[in-house]
């Protein structure tokens, strides 16, 4: 659990952060969403005291993080940035066991823990182990960004914008990868991005700021259904509200009695994918399958419509 | 077929011929100092060896000209070169009246001017070759293992530059140490104090522009300058500090040529130390922050590897200049090479300045060669993307 208490910046008359308060609780994701400018960077920050706060406490599972010096609280902590910060001097290998070197794990350790994260992020450790970051594309140099924050076990990972620099094709495998990987360790993550979508579609909790306040901190379907302010309001995108608010959903919630033609969906595709289908197929309803493949029913445009309504 | 011209071998070509049919080889001079009198390729050399040296010229200048592979290019200059190294020494064995100890006989204008066109020839090969940097170190070694050779052999013994030596063999050593010692020495003063200075002014924003201008101010002062005004401060030191007579610091003499060599030194160490470490990726230096580095593991374990080929090439750009600078210290007693140089100026034998000057465009010229090799293996092994 992260409690940052009343945490304010200053620079010399310039408020960066100003009097921001919030709960991220264990082994959720929170995103923070802003406009550039909007402190969400700063903030992040402060959580790991790469930057310190003129005031306020932030507290990690109860304890103040003014407890340890900074760097050995840092080494506690995944740090995951926009273009990767991947060291070019050091070899794939040696990039991702920069934190259990430093905590000064045994050799077998580490290099089982490098295997490890290899693997589970598809880069084969034999054949990209003793590359330099130069060596690999952009999606794997994020990837091994993403492993190298990983790789002391953090119960806390912090990401700045961490698919900023991708495709839209790779940052969404990215994001699907991210929270596959939170899901196996539970690890507690907070993000900064600037894009909605990101945020709608990653966090268990989305916290908007601007001008360096914290403006609502809430559920994403709270966020669509009740911003709190206009700027709110016009970050999430008017037109695009009950869209997002659909790919909030799973089809398995979605699902009606009854049968339809045609190839079946999962259920665990959104909402969204599922209006989209039948938009663009010109059907009134899809057949909806279960995991092992067992009919369950199925989804209508009607049904679904109701679904992308404001809720009450 | 089109007959092509390579745009290089025109100017080397023009160059070998005026240098062959017009220039004179090689000087003769009764003695030292008389003003010489010029002996063409043909007058130099026995009757058979200066036409056939006018062939090799002849044939090596056309295939410089004309758009040739890469190995004729490279056979012709490495030809041209040896033959006229060697042939150089017999024009000299052959212009020497028997027994007569007193003339000299020096390569003149138009040897020079060959020797530098076929350099400039093997040069553009090695260039357009793409040596690795391993290969480049090779070819000066077998160079300079060449050279060796023809000195030990005795084949230019005839010449006035190595009468000279003779004259002298045992000092050139000395001298030569002395001035090694200087370049190197006050090298790695500087790099000793200008590093730290270097990452002192890229950590303390305010420090760096006032070091950096006093460095190139500094740098502006002229070397006579610099050595009469140290006069004063290690006169005082060597008076007045017990025990820095017996070190050997004197107002004039190895301490202030070691100083001034050492302050000239300070600019491109520091400067580059700045622009090295202010090169570091961003990212690279956040994340390094962001995963818990102290300061002295990210400085040791990604600043400096990462500013590590900037700052080896501001300390070859100081070997290199210092090798140069180090002559000046002759001036003010301190040694090096450039006593011959000096005392060649004061007799106008100009046999004795090539004494002085030779060895240390030489010695330039070698480090300069080898921590380019440096700098490029620690580079590529280093690649700084721009992420």
């Amino acid at each position: 659990m992260i409690e940052i208490e009343g945490i304010t910046k200053r620079y010399d008359e310039t408020t960066v952060v100003d009097d921001v308060s919030m709960v991220i609780e264990p082994r959720t994701i929170a995103v923070i969403v802003g406009t550039s400018g909007s402190g969400k960077t700063t903030l992040l920050r402060m959580i790991n005291r790469l930057v310190e706060p003129t005031a306020g406490i932030i507290k990690l599972d109860g304890k103040d993080n003014r407890s340890l010096p900074g760097y050995e609280l840092r080494r506690s902590i995944g740090y995951a940035i926009q273009g990767h910060g991947l060291f070019p001097h050091r070899t794939v290998a040696q990039n991702i066991a920069t934190v259990p070197v430093l905590l000064g794990w045994d050799k077998a350790r580490i290099k089982a823990r490098v295997d490890e994260l290899m693997t589970l992020y598809q880069l084969d450790p034999e054949a990209y182990g003793p590359r330099y970051p130069h060596e690999l594309s952009g999606g794997q140099q994020q990837r091994v960004g993403v492993a190298r924050a990983l790789a002391a076990e953090p119960n806390v990972l912090l990401m700045d914008e961490p698919f900023g620099a991708l495709d839209p094709i790779i940052r969404n495998k990215a994001q699907e990868d991210l929270l596959a990987i939170q899901k196996r360790f539970g690890t507690t993550i907070i993000l900064v991005t600037h894009d909605m979508e990101e945020a709608v579609h990653m966090g268990d909790k989305i916290a908007v700021m601007d001008a360096g306040k914290l403006v609502q901190y809430a559920k994403p379907a709270e966020i669509l259904a009740k911003p709190a302010s206009a700027f709110v309001e016009t970050l999430v995108g008017a037109s695009e509200k009950p869209f997002r608010l659909l790919s909030l959903g799973r089809v398995s919630d979605a699902v009606e009695k009854g049968t339809a033609e045609g190839e079946a969906i999962p259920g665990d595709a959104s909402q969204r994918d599922a209006l989209a289908e039948l938009l663009w197929s010109g059907r009134p309803a899809l057949p909806v399958k279960g995991e092992d493949g067992k009919p369950l029913g199925r989804v209508t445009v009607d049904g679904l419509v109701k679904r992308a309504a404001r809720p009450a | 077929m089109t007959i092509r011209f390579d745009k290089l071998g025109v100017v080397i070509a023009a160059i070998a011929a005026y240098a062959a049919l017009v220039a004179p080889f090689a000087t003769f001079r009764a003695n030292r100092i008389v003003p010489g009198e010029a002996r063409s390729v043909l007058e130099a050399l026995p009757t058979a060896v200066g036409p056939l040296l006018l062939a090799i010229v002849i044939v090596g200048a056309l295939i410089a000209l004309l758009k040739t592979p890469l190995v004729l290019r490279l056979a012709a200059s490495v030809v041209a070169l040896i033959a006229l190294a060697i042939l150089i020494g017999i024009a000299g064995s052959f212009l020497t009246p028997a027994g007569n100890t007193f003339a000299r006989i020096s390569p003149a204008s138009g040897f020079w001017l060959l020797i530098f066109a076929f350099t400039l020839l093997l040069a553009d090969v090695l260039t357009r070759l793409n040596l690795s940097p391993w290969a480049r170190v090779g070819v000066l070694v077998v160079a300079a293992l060449a050279i060796g050779l023809l000195l030990i052999s005795g084949q230019w013994n005839s010449l006035s530059i190595l009468k000279e030596y003779a004259n002298r063999a045992d000092s050139f050593w000395a001298e030569g140490s002395k001035h090694v010692t200087l370049a190197l020495g006050s090298l790695a003063a500087a790099v000793i104090v200008g590093l730290p200075l270097g990452i002192l002014c890229h950590r303390v924003e305010k420090l760096r522009a006032g070091v950096l201008n006093v460095l190139n101010i500094i740098q502006t002062i002229p070397s006579i300058a610099l050595f009469g005004l140290l006069i004063a401060p290690l006169g005082w030191v060597a008076a007045h500090v017990p025990g820095a007579a017996a070190l050997g610091i004197r107002g004039i003499g190895t301490a202030p040529a070691f100083v001034a060599l050492f302050l000239y030194s300070l600019l491109p160490v520091v400067a580059n130390t700045v622009v090295g470490l202010a090169g570091v990726p961003r990212a690279a230096n956040d994340a390094a922050r962001g995963m818990g580095m102290t300061d002295r593991q990210r400085l040791f374990g990604v600043e400096f590897p990462l500013a590590f080929p900037v700052i080896l090439t501001g300390i070859r750009i100081v070997l290199v200049q210092n090798i140069g600078l180090a002559t000046i210290a002759a001036l003010i007693g301190g040694g090096g090479f450039g006593v011959f140089v000096f005392q060649g100026v004061g007799q106008t034998a100009m046999d004795l300045v090539l004494l002085g000057a030779v060895p240390t465009v030489a010695l330039a010229f070698a480090a300069a060669i080898i921590l380019d090799a440096v700098i490029e293996m620690t580079a590529t092994k280093r690649r700084v993307e721009t992420a």
